[in-house]
């Protein structure tokens, strides 16, 4: 087990600044303690009492310029506490645009399911590697769970009817725990699994082990032909549907006149309640609806292969929109 | 005054022993009464909350419900209730003013009112178990885009005029109990407490119904 | 009873435990003291069975495998969590102290709605036997959160019956608020401005806005929860259209507040203990008064801080994060005011003064742990760990239950007419403070290494801390028997006590005999000095008819 340290491992760059910015606080609270406390006990000490009969001491009302200093002070304190920390906040949760490497992960009582863009598939394993900004897209398929790397300082709730993401760009290689950090019925402290940092080359060996059942884009096409997508939406069929060439990750247009950006959440809404946002110009109740017909991974799947018809677009759109949206169902 | 039990003038029969004088205890039993409605805001304000989430999400499908809701009814308990705030204030008035009869005569009608209320509502919720639309197993609708949704909305529409309705049979109640005790001769125009706390409990059901009627009933009709 | 004398000398004066005899005199109370003592025996009650389940969970957690199965953990942190939550801390220096205390320090003879006040002690005891028979019927597995879809859709146990127990209790809170706001507001006594009210007053008051304020949406959360389990309609069912973070909007928004419910009354009480054994007025009086207020408002503004990893927008969550720690700030204001009232202060060390050092130096942590919290990239880490239950036992219980405890044995003699055993009172003391914090402290370190809460088993590398707390909790377990054996004894055999043994200002201490009759004065008292004058700077009370 090696030194104790308070600190678990650190399995990234931003864990190390999650670190700093807990450091200060320590050192901050940890003043504010010994402050208290050496006062409290210094004053009680130097101003005990004697004898029963000791005088009654002098009052003392209050001070008002000693007020206003012990009010502005702290709140300047915890005005750098609050800015660092949502600083730092938001840099965590707000994946980067492009060039993320992208894992679905789907947490059920009590597992966790990873799939990769490649196609591969484990159960409470997370294989990821140095250097590369990883985002996971997580999903639920019965309760609230939360997917927790404490090597990362990061996790997320995983909400059943929404997708939640977050990113990090691992920096050492070694395994570290996976929890499931919301209560989520008999096996919660069972749900756990292990991520596995690893050398790009590593990693690269570690994909080519392969999977048999194709990328996700692959497996995502099947669905989009089986379910009969693909009659109407690869290109504009006849004004009957919009295409989906070049559609996701931009903002589209609502027949309401709302504008929303085409995310992971737009799509599978899309999905599994095609009247509940209509692209402008087409009409409702022209797609069926697939509500209960697709499970969350062929879910995934669909959306990797949606994905791939868009190649990466190069004007940024809203990063804090796109990362915070969540739609209802 | 002091710390026992105070042998009571006879013009003060209803001064309860710790309160110094009925200024005081009509001023608590006022401040009383309305911090007790002050939450009732707050407990009805959870189901208008989760109300209003749900209708900025689901706002076709709501508009699609409200055309099952019957707005005739709903304008006649309105009408009903609204009336039944004015016998209420007539029945204050009348205690006000020492006349046993008046108040005993208004505080019947405004029972009755809240009964005719109670009646359409009965009616109303009638007309719901057989059009199936009580959430729960038995659960119909018409439009499949929006069954789910529906159930969502009609189970917020009985929970909060359920809530209502259990408050006005509360009312109801508390009503009889003072037609009870008027006929009794306990209220005089020197103390009608209870009147006047009941009257403002009264005011406070019919408000909430104020609330409802637009909110389920007539707003987005017209779509 | 009717006495028309000022208390007689006899032996045995008339006080309000002799004036009447029997079970009905009792039951059907309603003089506030009564009920007072009414609700100290069932918050006792309901406290130890609380610690009984943390007591069963800090066992489990000695090994990482856990002794008990998955099922049973899971039900012993519920029903620890609701127990203490709903049916002790809740309630507890409100319904116990606030109800003996309020109307003596304001000079008045009751509170202003004394049958209003038995109900709701009443209430609290059905809403405990709703409870109580969720338990015994097999318990609930939820967590005290009840977060949906779990509690509404998935969990096997009697959610219903425990949520209809908090739907109840929630009555009882509400009543005594508004009969303490009422009461504070009309009946105090001549001369008795606002500004000369004793701070546990001002603190009562705070926390009577939040429970009229607060807890009717815990009420109707409950019962929405509850018609959904019936129903399944959907309101937090994603699957059928709902949205499962209203729930936690909802149950937050009450929950929150909740919690400066269970904090401000402890505060009140540090404010007499630390003027009366530091025989001086606390420093910055309106201060500390106007920060009860603010906690109370600013503590309606911050729930979305329990949200901030459940995909809340994130900038709402800085909106939620700014006013959690503005929060902090009233906070900080009364624990330097207490300390500044020391400075040259006469300090002395009975057992009430122990019991507020130990609330002033761990409210202090706990209360900078939160802002550890309302750091939002930090509490990605921490929240849902054991950190955060640190954080919240170290202000419930380093805080509010030492109050609590200061509390009890500061009006111990003005209660039962009796003193307690100062040597015992201040061994106890002692244990339950090196208990806690060999408890709780070693959770803030397991927190931020990972181990996340609500877990029957846990990795092998977080065993040594879990070990040592679990040495804590039994440390801290006998802390708590101690006195409740010692006050059990002196209620009956303890010396008699003089009528102001600690030489305390207030009314309580200075107008009212010790134990106080039924109408809690012989003569109207009438205020002519500022609270806390132990200088005697200013005139004396006059007492006059």
């Amino acid at each position: 087990m090696g030194v104790f340290s308070i600190f678990p491992a650190r399995a990234s760059v931003g864990a190390g600044q999650v670190d700093a910015l807990y450091t200060f606080l320590l050192v901050v609270g940890g003043a504010m303690t010994a402050l208290i406390f050496a006062s409290v006990f210094f004053f009680a000490v130097r101003y005990r009492r004697k004898s029963p009969n000791d005088p009654a001491p002098k009052a003392i009302h209050g001070s008002l310029p000693l007020e206003i200093t012990w009010t502005v002070l702290p709140f300047l304190v915890m005005l750098v506490m609050f800015a660092w920390g949502t600083k730092l906040y938001f840099q965590n949760y707000t994946p980067p645009l492009h060039d993320t490497l992208d894992i679905y992960i789907t947490g059920k009582q009590w597992m966790w399911k990873v799939q990769y863009p490649t196609g591969q598939r484990e159960i409470n394993e997370l294989h990821v590697p140095v250097g590369r900004s990883v985002k996971l897209i997580l999903a639920s398929e019965d309760v609230i769970h939360s997917f927790y790397v404490p090597a990362l300082r990061l996790k997320h709730d995983v909400v059943p009817g929404s997708y939640q993401t977050f990113w990090f760009e691992p920096a050492e290689p070694g395994r570290y725990h996976i929890f499931c950090a919301e209560y989520c019925g008999t096996g919660h402290s069972d749900m756990g699994g292990w991520m596995t940092v690893m050398t790009p080359s590593d990693y690269e060996n570690w994909l080519a082990g392969g999977s048999g059942g194709g990328s996700m884009v692959e497996q995502g096409a099947k669905l989009f032909q089986q379910y009969g997508c693909v009659t109407c939406h690869v290109t504009d069929h006849e004004g009957r549907c919009p295409s989906l060439l070049n559609v996701f990750g931009r903002p589209v247009v609502l027949d309401d006149g709302r504008t929303v950006m085409a995310d992971e959440a737009y799509v599978r809404e899309s999905i599994l309640n095609p009247n509940a946002k209509v692209v402008k110009g087409y009409k409702h109740d022209i797609m069926p609806v697939f509500e209960g017909q697709i499970g969350e991974e062929g879910l995934l799947q669909l959306i990797v292969y949606v994905k791939s018809l868009s190649p990466p677009t190069a004007s940024p759109a809203k990063p804090a929109a796109a990362a915070a949206k969540r739609s209802p169902k | 005054m002091g710390d026992r039990e105070t042998v009571l003038a006879p013009q003060e029969p209803n001064l309860r022993h710790h309160f110094d004088d009925s200024t005081q205890q009509l001023e608590s039993s006022t401040l009383g009464m309305w911090v007790f409605l002050l939450t009732e805001v707050m407990f009805f304000g959870g189901m208008f909350g989760a109300y209003t989430v749900y209708r900025n999400m689901y706002p076709e499908a709501f508009a699609s419900t409200s055309h099952f809701m019957n707005v005739t009814i709903g304008a006649i308990n309105t009408g009903v209730l609204i009336f039944s705030s004015f016998t209420m204030v007539l029945a204050v008035r009348s205690a006000q003013l020492g006349q046993k009869k008046a108040l005993i005569a208004f505080l019947v009608l405004t029972l009755i009112l809240g009964c005719v209320f109670l009646s359409l509502k009965f009616v109303e919720y009638h007309e719901k178990w057989v059009e199936h639309h009580i959430p729960g197993p038995g659960f119909q609708y018409a439009d499949p885009r929006y069954f789910h949704q529906a159930q969502i909305l009609f189970y917020l529409y009985f929970a909060m005029t359920g809530m209502h309705a259990i408050h006005m049979i509360v009312g109801a109640g508390l009503l009889v109990t003072l037609i009870v005790m008027a006929a009794r001769n306990r209220f005089s125009s020197r103390w009608y407490t209870p009147v006047e706390m009941i009257g403002l409990y009264w005011h406070f059901v019919d408000i909430i119904w104020i609330f409802l009627f637009p909110l389920l009933y007539l707003i987005g009709r017209a779509k | 009873m009717s006495t028309t004398l000022p208390f007689a000398q006899t032996e045995t004066p008339t006080n309000y435990l002799n004036a009447d005899y029997g079970w009905k005199s009792w039951l059907f109370a309603t003089d506030h003291k009564r009920i007072a003592l009414l609700y100290l025996f069932s918050i006792t009650v309901f406290f130890f069975i609380g610690g009984a389940f943390a007591v069963a969970m800090r066992i489990n957690l000695l090994t990482p495998e856990g002794l008990f199965t998955h099922d049973t953990y899971n039900k012993l942190f519920t029903m620890h969590g609701i127990i203490m939550v709903f049916f002790f801390l809740l309630p507890s220096i409100p319904a116990t102290l606030g109800n003996f205390l309020v109307p003596i320090m304001i000079g008045a003879r009751d509170l202003a709605f004394p049958r209003i006040n038995l109900l709701s002690w009443y209430i609290y005891i059905v809403g405990g036997i709703f409870t109580l028979t969720a338990v015994v019927q097999g318990g609930v597995d939820t967590g005290w959160t009840f977060y949906a879809p779990f509690s509404s859709s998935y969990s096997n146990t009697h959610v219903i019956l425990a949520a209809m127990g908090i739907f109840v209790s929630g009555f009882s809170s509400i009543l005594t608020g508004l009969n303490f706001i009422v009461t504070i507001h009309t009946m105090r006594a001549p001369g008795m401005t606002w500004h000369r009210l004793p701070l546990f007053i001002w603190g009562q008051y705070a926390t009577g806005l939040i429970q009229v304020l607060g807890t009717p949406v815990i009420a109707i959360t409950m019962v929405l929860l509850g018609l959904e389990r019936v129903l399944h309609a959907g309101i937090f069912d994603p699957t059928l259209g709902g949205d499962p973070i209203l729930f936690q909007h909802l149950f937050w928004f009450y929950s929150h507040p909740a919690v400066y419910i269970m904090i401000l009354p402890g505060m009140a009480v540090i404010n007499e203990i630390v003027a009366c054994f530091s025989r001086k007025a606390i420093f910055g009086y309106s201060f500390v008064a106007y920060s009860s207020i603010a906690i109370a408002v600013f503590s309606f503004l911050v729930w979305g801080h329990h949200l901030f990893v459940s995909g809340q927008s994130m900038y709402a969550s800085m909106v939620f994060s700014f006013f959690s720690f503005l929060v902090a700030i009233p906070s900080a204001i009364k624990v330097f005011n207490w300390t500044a009232t020391m400075y040259k202060g006469s300090v002395s060390f009975e057992t009430p003064m122990l019991y507020a050092f130990g609330f002033i130096g761990l409210f202090t942590m706990g209360g900078l742990t939160g802002l550890f919290l309302a750091t939002m990239a930090i509490d990605v880490h921490v929240t849902d760990t054991y950190f955060v239950i640190a954080h919240f036992h170290y202000v419930m219980v380093g805080g509010m239950v030492m109050a609590y405890m200061g509390g009890i044995h500061f009006w111990f003699p003005k209660i039962s007419g009796r003193l307690y055993p100062e040597g015992w009172a201040k061994f106890a003391a002692l244990l339950v403070f090196v208990g806690f914090n060999l408890t709780f402290f070693p959770q803030f370190i397991l927190g931020y290494q990972g181990m996340p809460r609500r877990y029957a088993h846990y990795a092998p590398e977080f065993q040594v801390l879990n070990v040592m707390s679990s040495a804590g909790a039994s440390i801290l377990a006998v802390g708590y028997l101690i006195p409740m054996i010692y006050l059990a004894w002196a209620w009956r055999y303890g010396p008699k006590s003089p009528q102001n043994p600690w030489n305390a200002k207030g009314l309580e201490w200075e107008q009212s005999p010790t134990p106080p009759p039924t109408f809690n004065f012989d003569h109207q008292p009438v205020v002519t000095e500022p609270a806390y004058n132990y200088s005697g700077e200013e005139q004396e009370v006059e007492s006059g008819g």
